[in-house]
């Protein structure tokens, strides 16, 4: 009778680069954890709707078309409005190292740039996600 | 609790949300709320569409749940996706197909969670939970495979089966066992050779059913270009509203009550048995000394379960 970590892998915005998301979403999975992959192109306010719909506890963003900055706010700012801001949003992506700082400090609890280790990602996660 | 309670009863989605979290990890928290809720004042109609990997079915759904919501329907959708037996974990994909999904629509993807029977239990909760939020009609999406499948259609009012051309002959489809199950029957994809014949076979077969049995509906689609999907949302619209629904959907009750009925006791058996110092000894006879499972278990049976004090170590208590 537990309580599965439940994740959302989305792919905000236009880059068609899926691969890395779909790896992170097998790793967690082996982890043991329920992945809810919502596939290319979705804005953040499906993201947020998905998010709420499946009562996930970690929202994973992959952002390869550089558009963090104005994709990651948007998707905080919904989680924030519908109640959700205890949910562990970390990104993946190439994002420069004054966009992660800067964004970290809104909200996003890590940065996974390329080379990043599954392990670590499953770990980071594991670590910090807050099960309610 | 009452919380969510009052949170579902007021239609909030957030309350709803973390409701099914609770009654899919089969926790007192899901029962109490459950509980506090009650029976709904309005059931819900209830569609399982069910078929192979692959054929279609969640961007039916998808189609499906946009036509009944413009037809003024209160949607929501169980999709649900195996877990993996040997992490736990599961990767549910149901909502890439949901690519524009009405914001009305509730979504919701449940895993098999590996357990037996534990899905069953979660999709009855969560109809339970979905009807209290006002939803009227629920449509359980599933792999056609296995045992999971007929659980999870005891709780369907109807079920539609999904086939695509080209997936063997009319042999697989009764090796399957998907004729007995079917009220409905689409076949999709049906802009592929071999369509007609599917469709053919598929009326031949069901011809063999006794003969006072109504015969199911055959619809054709191209789900992925939207053919179709019109007459299958008034098809099963006309079968839910046909006048002998009232007894079946009282059948589904009947038999939804007893599926779960039967799944909490094979839980709870196998769980307090499996905390016993008899269960780990018989466990390494059977993993070391080569001693046969089906004596094995029918002894612990014996001596733990319908013995009931004829063993007293501790442990039976949870």
């Amino acid at each position: 009778m537990d309580r599965k970590i439940r994740v959302l892998i989305a792919k905000p915005g236009l880059d068609g680069h899926d691969r890395g998301a779909k790896v992170v979403a097998r790793a967690y999975r082996d982890a043991g954890m329920e992945v809810i992959y919502t596939g290319l192109h979705q804005t953040p306010e499906q993201i947020v709707e998905a998010a709420l719909q499946e009562d996930v506890d970690v929202v994973g963003l992959s952002i390869l078309s550089g558009a963090h900055n104005t994709l990651v706010p948007k998707v905080l700012a919904l989680l924030e409005k519908e109640g959700m801001s205890n949910v562990l949003v970390v990104l993946g992506g190439i994002v420069p190292d004054e966009d992660a700082k800067a964004l970290m400090a809104s909200g996003v609890s890590a940065v996974f740039g390329p080379g990043t280790e599954t392990r670590e990602i499953v770990e980071f996660t594991r670590r910090h996600v807050k099960i309610s | 609790m009452t919380e969510l309670a009052d949170g579902i009863r007021r239609g909030e989605r957030r309350a709803l949300a973390r409701a099914l979290s609770f009654a899919e990890s089969g926790s007192a928290e899901g029962r109490e709320i459950l509980r506090e809720l009650g029976s709904p004042e309005k059931a819900a109609d209830v569609v399982g569409i069910t078929g192979a990997p692959g054929v279609g079915k969640s961007t039916l759904v998808d189609l499906l749940s946009r036509a009944f919501a413009a037809r003024g329907r209160k949607v929501a959708v169980l999709a649900v996706d195996p877990s993996s037996p040997f992490s736990g974990g599961a990767l549910l994909g149901d909502r890439i197909r949901m690519d524009s999904p009405d914001p009305e629509v509730f979504i919701r993807s449940l895993s098999t969670r590996g357990q037996q029977g534990g899905l069953s239990r979660a999709v009855a909760s969560a109809i339970r939970l979905l009807e209290a939020f006002g939803k009227d009609l629920i449509l359980v999406e599933t792999v056609g495979a296995g045992q999971s499948e007929v659980e999870i259609m005891a709780h369907a009012d109807i079920t539609a089966v999904v086939l695509v051309p080209g997936l063997g002959d009319d042999i697989q489809a009764n090796k399957a066992g998907i004729l007995e199950i079917g009220d409905v029957f689409i076949v999709n994809k049906s802009d592929r050779p071999g369509a007609d014949l599917v469709v053919r076979e598929l009326r031949m077969m069901l011809s063999l059913a006794p003969k006072d049995v109504e015969r199911p509906p055959i619809v054709k689609t191209v789900a992925s270009e939207g053919l179709g999907v019109g007459e299958v949302a008034e098809t099963l619209l006309k079968l839910l509203a046909a006048p002998t629904m009232l007894a079946r959907r009282e059948e589904r009750r009947r038999r939804g009550g007893e599926a779960q009925l039967r799944e909490a006791l094979s839980r709870q058996v196998l769980e307090r048995i499996s905390s016993r110092q008899a269960f780990r000894d018989a466990v390494g006879r059977v993993t070391e000394g080569g001693a046969d499972p089906e004596s094995e278990a029918e002894d612990l049976l014996d001596r733990l379960a319908y013995g009931g004090g004829r063993e007293s170590e501790g442990g039976m208590s949870p």
